[in-house]
This record gives structure tokens, C-alpha cells and sequence, in this order.
């Protein structure tokens, strides 16, 4: 019998919400889960000559934001990438 | 003044027919006129939903071309007389109507009823473009699945468009029970993702499926999904009415009173 829950088991519905919304960004922009991983590999590259950063702890995706201009939401990329620390310490 | 109103999904098999059908049901219920037409040419269903399938002699496409008077090819509901379907016709394809036309056959139905319903195909190809071309507002019907929500998103990309300002959403099919365990996406997640405001959910009840094997829409009746589509009825008619989502999950007692109901 199968009655006591798997704890350990994702909750589908939470996945399914991921994915859609990975879905609809790369449906409406061009920008495929792929791509954005390939993004933030590169960011995370470049900003590692400057800071302590580290790629597993990046989010790097699109999402819908207020136009200036118009009251129409665009898709704006955006980047969550925590510091560690500074290599250049002498800067400050 | 008539109110013209698209039901349409982009996928197929989500419950366009099955909520246009209790729609007008549910709308003539409540003693509005009402008429629902099929514009799935090709592939005619709403019929068989409202249980009218040996009633047909004109279709919607014989009205277009001229073959008979739109009177002739209205058919009157079994049991409400203020509500009628215009039928599809089974042995053409899309393209014997187009948007001109069909904005033409709405205007000719708006001084007769209250609503006029569009029972859309899947898809965006000309048959979408034919149903939403006369319609004033639109209804989307989607499930928590992630191919109907994708393609749900599509299509209000597509009627915002066409300049169809006012857009409803409709989640159909939703199981409490399974959202409660975290295994399907709430009605507010769909609406989250959407961003389309909300008329109403249905709960995925087995008796939808008897009502349509019977050839009868069970709007206004004592089951969890007839009361969701009268619901949606009411607020069509702008009142306020709660979102109340029952928990249809068959449990031991429930199929014990369900079992006594029935005896």
C-alpha cells in the first residue's frame, strides 16, 4: 500500500508552474532556458574577474515590468547574482 | 443591446463547448435570449452537447450563402424557449465563411437577443479568426495544465490584438484535492501567470460528463459544476458573486449519500 507521502517527491504542481514560466518567456522573447543558461555562465565569467560570485546561486531570467513609456508590460532581463566578496579589497 | 461573446482556448479539448453550452444554458435560466453558434465549421459539436443533433436542417453556412433565412436554421432549445443554437455545418471545411460574413450574421442576430455565444475551434487559423471577428468581449477558457495555460497565453496575445479589449479567463477542470497535495496548479497561479482577470473556475466533476453523454448542460443544477457555470452566469450579468470552488473528491461518505441519492 502507497498511503504514507513521499516527502522527498516534488510537487508536481510547482514544477509544472517553473516550467510554464520559463515557456512563456522563451515563447514571447526567443530566449530558450538554454540560452539563458549559457548567459549566465558568461555573466558569471565576466564578473568573476571583480567579484567572488558563484554560478549556482545565479538567477538569470526574463520578466514582465512596466513600460516608461507605455502602460504595457515588457519583458526585461534580469540578473540575481550574490556577492561573496570583493577581490579588490583596496578599492574602498 | 446584444452583448457578443467568443468562447475560444487555443487548445483543443479544454471545455469551449462543454462552457459554451452551459453558458447559454445558464443564461437562459436566468431569463435572458440568448443564442449560441457553433463556428467550428467542419467539425460540428455543440449539437451533440445540447442534445439538438436530430433537430438540424440548415446550418450556419447555408445562412452565410443565402440558402435559407436565418429562422429556418435556428434551433430552439429542448427545454428553454428563449434560447436557440445556429449549428455548424459537418460537411464543409473553415474557409467557406469569412470575418466579414460572420461580423454580418451577428449583426443580423443583435436586435433579437441578449447574448449572442460563440462557440470557437482550436487553434488560430482562419476558423479562430472567423469566431472572434464580431465579438465584443472573449472568455478563455483553459485548464491548470501547462500545454492550455501556453496556449491560452497565446491567444490573449492574439485578441489583444484584434482589438477585443474586455478578456475573461475561465479555469475549468480543476481538482482541489490535487492543488490541496501540491499537484496542480491553483486557480490563482493560472491567473498569476496570465494576468487576465479571472470570471470563474470549474471543478472537474464526472457528472460533466454525464450531462454530456445525456445531451444536457448542467448549469443551475445540484452539482459542483453546474453551480460554477451559473456562477459565471450571474457575474456576466454583473453581479458579484464569490469564487466558491467545491471539493469534489469522492470520499467514503460522499459516495454513500451520492449512492442513497440515487436509490
Amino acid at each position: 500500500m502507497n498511503w504514507i507521502p513521499d516527502l522527498r517527491r516534488k510537487r508536481s504542481g510547482e514544477v509544472a508552474r517553473k516550467r510554464l514560466k520559463l515557456l512563456l518567456v522563451a515563447d514571447k522573447t526567443g530566449c530558450t532556458p538554454e540560452l539563458l543558461e549559457m548567459l549566465k555562465s558568461d555573466l558569471c565569467h565576466v564578473i568573476s574577474k571583480y567579484l567572488e560570485v558563484n554560478a549556482r546561486e545565479m538567477e538569470v531570467g526574463v520578466k514582465k515590468v512596466s513600460s516608461h513609456e507605455s502602460k504595457d508590460t515588457i519583458p526585461a532581463l534580469y540578473a540575481y547574482i550574490p556577492i561573496h566578496s570583493f577581490h579588490y579589497k583596496g578599492m574602498f | 443591446m446584444s452583448e457578443v461573446i467568443v468562447i475560444t482556448s487555443g487548445k483543443g479539448g479544454v471545455g469551449k463547448t462543454t462552457t459554451s453550452a452551459n453558458l447559454g444554458t445558464g443564461l437562459a435560466m436566468l431569463g435572458k435570449r440568448v443564442v449560441m453558434i457553433d463556428t467550428d465549421i467542419g467539425l460540428r459539436n455543440l449539437d451533440v452537447v445540447m442534445g439538438l443533433e436530430n433537430r438540424i436542417v440548415y446550418n450556419l453556412v447555408d445562412v452565410v450563402e443565402g440558402n435559407c433565412r436565418m429562422k429556418q436554421a435556428l434551433i430552439r432549445d429542448k427545454r428553454y424557449p428563449n434560447l436557440y443554437l445556429l449549428p455548424s455545418a459537418q460537411t464543409r471545411d473553415k474557409t467557406a465563411v469569412n470575418p466579414e460574413q460572420m461580423i454580418k450574421l451577428i449583426d443580423d442576430l443583435r436586435d433579437d437577443f441578449d447574448y449572442i455565444l460563440l462557440d470557437c475551434p482550436a487553434g488560430i487559423e482562419q476558423g479562430f479568426k472567423n469566431a472572434i471577428a464580431g465579438a465584443d468581449r472573449a472568455l478563455v477558457v483553459t485548464t491548470p495544465e501547462v500545454s492550455a495555460i501556453r496556449d491560452a497565453d497565446r491567444i490573449v496575445g492574439l485578441l489583444d490584438n484584434e482589438d477585443i479589449s474586455s478578456i475573461h479567463l475561465i479555469v475549468n477542470r480543476v481538482r482541489l484535492d490535487m492543488v490541496r497535495r501540491g499537484d496542480m496548479m491553483s486557480v490563482d497561479d493560472v491567473v498569476d501567470i496570465l494576468a487576465v482577470p479571472l470570471l470563474g473556475a470549474i471543478p472537474d466533476d464526472e457528472s460533466i460528463v454525464i450531462s454530456t453523454n445525456q445531451g444536457e448542460p448542467l448549469a443551475g443544477m445540484d452539482t459542483p459544476a453546474g453551480q460554477a457555470y451559473l456562477d459565471i452566469c450571474k457575474r456576466l450579468l454583473g453581479e458579484d458573486i464569490p469564487l466558491y470552488l467545491p471539493d469534489v473528491t469522492r470520499n467514503l461518505f460522499s459516495r454513500l449519500t451520492g449512492l442513497l441519492k440515487r436509490a
